[in-house]
Formats: C-alpha cells, structure tokens, sequence
C-alpha cells in the first residue's frame, strides 16, 4: 500500500515548519505511526508533509519547577527507558509499556499521539489524570493548552491548524501520592477498549484527592470529576471506591464496535476505574 | 506563490548506510523504507507481510533500534544507518548466534518473519541481556509467526542469549548437523 502523493519537506527550525504549515493540506509528520497508515489506506491524503524529525533539539525529557517537560520527538521507547521519567511519574512509563509493540515504541511519539488524539490510545487518559499543558508553537507565538481542555472530540484537540506542540509538560507526581493505569485491551491492536488512570493522594486513612483519566469509552478521552469529588472523603477500600466509582461513564456518549458494546464498555470503565484508584491508593501508602 | 513550490511532488535523494555499504538512491516522497531497501537496493531479506506495521517481518535496525520499515517513509532515514538481515552473518557465512539459536531449536518454518523475528531478538536481547520467557514472549509482541505457534522461537531467543552472554557454545555439542549451517547456500 503506498500513500497519495504528497510533496515532503524537513525544515529545520519550528518557525520554518510553522511557516510551511500555511498550506492548508499539510500535516505534520513525527513518528508517523499514526499518520503514516492512515496515509497508506488513504483515510488522510495530505498534499504536503512537514517532517518535524530534522528540527534539532527536540527530543528531551527533563525536569524543571514540578513539571516534567517531554520534547515533541521524544519517542515512547526513550520515556519507557528514562530514569527521570520513572522517578518523578513512574505511570507515565507504566501506561508508555501498553503502547503497540517494541517497534512501534520505538519511532511513536507522546506529542503526536496526543496531537492525533485517538479515543483508543493510552496516554491522553495519562495526561488527563496527571495534568499539564502541550505547549504550542504557531504563527501567533507560543501558548500552553491545558490538557483539560485539551481532548475536543474524536481526533480534535484545542490546537489550531498551523500550530505544533512544541513540548508536552506534565505535573509529577505529588508526594505522597500513588498513581496507577489500568487497561483493558483490544487483544490484536492493543488499543484501549478501557483505559483509565489515577493519581490519588491519602490524607491519613482516606482519600485526600484524586484525579483521574479515562480512554476508550467516548469519542475521546475525559476526567469524570463527579467520581474524582465522590471519592474525596473515602476510606481507599473497595467497597466505598467500588460506590463511588458507579457514575464514570454516565453523561458520556459511551462507544460501541464489533469489539465492545457501550454497555461493556461502561461495565470495563466502572471496573477499571475501581482497579486504578484502589492500585493508586496502594501505591500512595508505600 | 511559495505554496505550489513546496508542494511539488519532485524526487528526494536519499542516502544511507545499510549493512555498512553506502548506498545513494532517488526517491518519490511516498516511497516507504521497506521497498527502498527491497526494490531499489535489492536486499530482499526484509519481508512486506502485513503492511499495516502490526507483523513485523520487516524489522530493521534503524540507527541501531528496531524499527518497522513499512511505517518509515525512506526520505525519513536520509543519513541514518540502518542494519537488516543480511547484515547479521558474517562475510564467511558464519552465522549471528541468534540465527545459530534458530537453526539448533528450529525456530523457523516457512522463514517468512524470521529475518523480522532475528531483528526483534537483537534489539530484546541488547535491552535485557537476561530475559526470562515471560520477557521474550513481551518483547517479540509486535512480530508474529503463522507457523510454529512461537514455542520454538521463544526458544531460540533464550538460547541465543545464553550464547551471547557466553553460557552456551555457539554451535550446542548435542545437535546433530545434518547441513552446515552456511547462509547463502542452497
């Protein structure tokens, strides 16, 4: 299978490929490992390819002011192998291991993969539950885009079309805190039929505060702060997070295919969620 | 307008370094690295199954990681150095350990993925020298194998690490060769 035409350029700044981002049926290519097969079954037929891989001083993973920043052509496979990451947000590497296979992990990206925002995939559920920002490079300057704002629908983000995410911020995880992603995968893809995270804080015996994630149930991936309030107060036990949990899926246009039905997939969005917090407050006690 | 300039679909040079020959082909954008190496430079080695990046059987080493190469566009290994199966026997024909391992164990029947399979392996092996079974079956999840039901390549994984942490002999006293295990001879 080969993609339609396209003409190809590897500008070699940000503000270069901003630049060439001007010609409406252009996409930006990173990994490609989302881009490249929708290209080969011709669902995307850019006319113009921006390979942001030759821009220098990309790929990074650092820490600075309580924030993990991670550069646009970070690639899963260096997050999965990063001491930094494993120390300061260790489910960030738990979730990156759920990612495709090996080779996949090798050439994907977390800024694509965020910017291409699939219902199914892994790390917007990750995002959402640590929090943080896509920081953006367009022809207005840079801005940061909330990640809780971020997911619009299938496929859509906040990002305007001729901006690129420049670097992906998250918040570490807080001390004390416990954080775990649960998954319940489509066996041949490994995509997410359900996939949530959580980060919960213990204040003595009970929930302090959680934050959690979710992918692969609606058209994209959301926080159900109903649940995240019902369990402040909650002793981390299994009953009182399984009561709490019950509303996750509700109000959520709930996806149904040949894999799953919305009802199944509701039913793996209570169980998963109860898993993750339950694993996250086990985590937080040390 | 700079528009229909950069959109013109003109030919790329690409140029790289495979098995340690450098090589300098023209390439239309849309040609994916699997059939720069194949078509233009005829190494036939590494194998299109699925074309969906999902099988595996066209593995390569791309700057010394494990890539698929039908998800990589060639203009994109412009100056990259890239490793594919026939770049793993020696000049003499002596096998890698890792193809040996497949050879004592039977790893492969048909062959079809096992230049992936041996690829994948290489890259497993070099990220955990010590991997347990469970660690294999993980690290091979994105090749598969329509033959063997993997038993047998799992095998060839372990054993091929124990020869390169130097716990094997290269050639495993107990198997009786009935053909020299020569590449390239048929």
């Amino acid at each position: 299978m080969f993609p339609a035409k396209f003409a190809y350029a590897a500008p070699t700044s940000l503000q270069e490929a901003v630049g060439l981002l001007e010609d409406p049926d252009a996409k930006i290519l990173a990994g490609g490992h989302s881009l490249l097969p929708l290209m080969k079954l011709r669902l995307a037929q850019p006319k113009l390819l921006v390979d942001i891989g030759r821009i220098p001083g990309l790929s990074y993973i650092r820490s600075e002011d309580g924030q993990l920043a991670i550069g646009a052509m970070t690639t899963y496979r260096e997050i999965q192998f990063s001491q930094e990451v494993a120390r300061v947000a260790p489910v960030l590497v738990e979730a990156v291991h759920e990612v495709g296979d090996p080779q996949v992990r090798a050439k994907g990206t977390l800024a694509g993969a965020l910017a291409h925002a699939d219902p199914a995939g892994d790390l917007p559920a990750v995002v959402l539950a640590l929090g943080g920002t896509a920081r953006a490079v367009g022809p207005n300057g840079e801005r940061d885009l909330d990640f809780d704002s971020f997911f619009v629908d299938m496929l859509t983000t906040t990002l305007q079309e001729r901006e690129i995410i420049r670097e992906v911020r998250l918040r570490v995880q807080p001390p004390g805190s416990g954080a775990a992603y649960q998954k319940f995968d489509q066996p041949a893809s490994h995509y997410a039929l359900t996939g949530v995270c959580a980060v919960v804080t213990l204040t003595g015996g009970t929930i302090g505060s959680a934050r959690i994630g979710v992918t692969g149930v609606g058209p994209k991936a959301y926080r159900p702060t109903a649940v995240e309030q019902a369990l402040v107060g909650k002793p981390a036990e299994e009953e009182a997070v399984k009561a709490a949990v019950q509303t996750v899926a509700d109000g959520i246009d709930v996806q149904g295919d040949i894999h799953a039905s919305p009802e199944y997939r509701a039913h793996l969005a209570r169980v998963l969620t109860r898993r993750a917090v339950l694993q996250a407050a086990q985590r937080a006690r040390g | 307008m700079a528009q229909t300039q950069t959109r013109e679909v003109g030919l790329h040079t690409v140029t790289a370094t495979v098995n340690g020959k450098r090589y300098s082909r023209e390439v239309e954008p849309r040609q994916l690295l699997v059939y720069f190496i194949r078509e233009q430079l005829g190494l036939t080695g590494t194998h299109v199954g699925c074309d969906t990046s999902q099988c595996g059987a066209c593995t390569i080493l791309l700057d010394g990681i494990a890539v698929k190469s039908c998800t990589i566009l060639a203009v994109q290994a412009d100056g990259a150095d890239i490793k594919t199966i026939e770049g793993y026997a020696e000049a003499n024909g002596k096998l890698h350990p890792i193809q040996q391992a497949f050879w004592e164990e039977h790893g492969l029947q048909c062959g079809f993925c096992t230049p992936g399979m041996v690829i994948a392996i290489d890259q497993l092996l070099q990220d955990n020298p010590t991997p347990t079974e469970a660690d294999v079956r993980r690290g091979l999840d994105g090749n598969l194998c329509r033959c063997t039901g993997y038993q047998n390549i799992v095998k060839s994984a372990l054993s091929a690490g124990r020869k390169l942490r130097g716990e094997e002999p290269f050639e495993k006293p107990d198997v009786a060769m009935s053909e020299p295990a020569v590449a390239g001879v048929r």
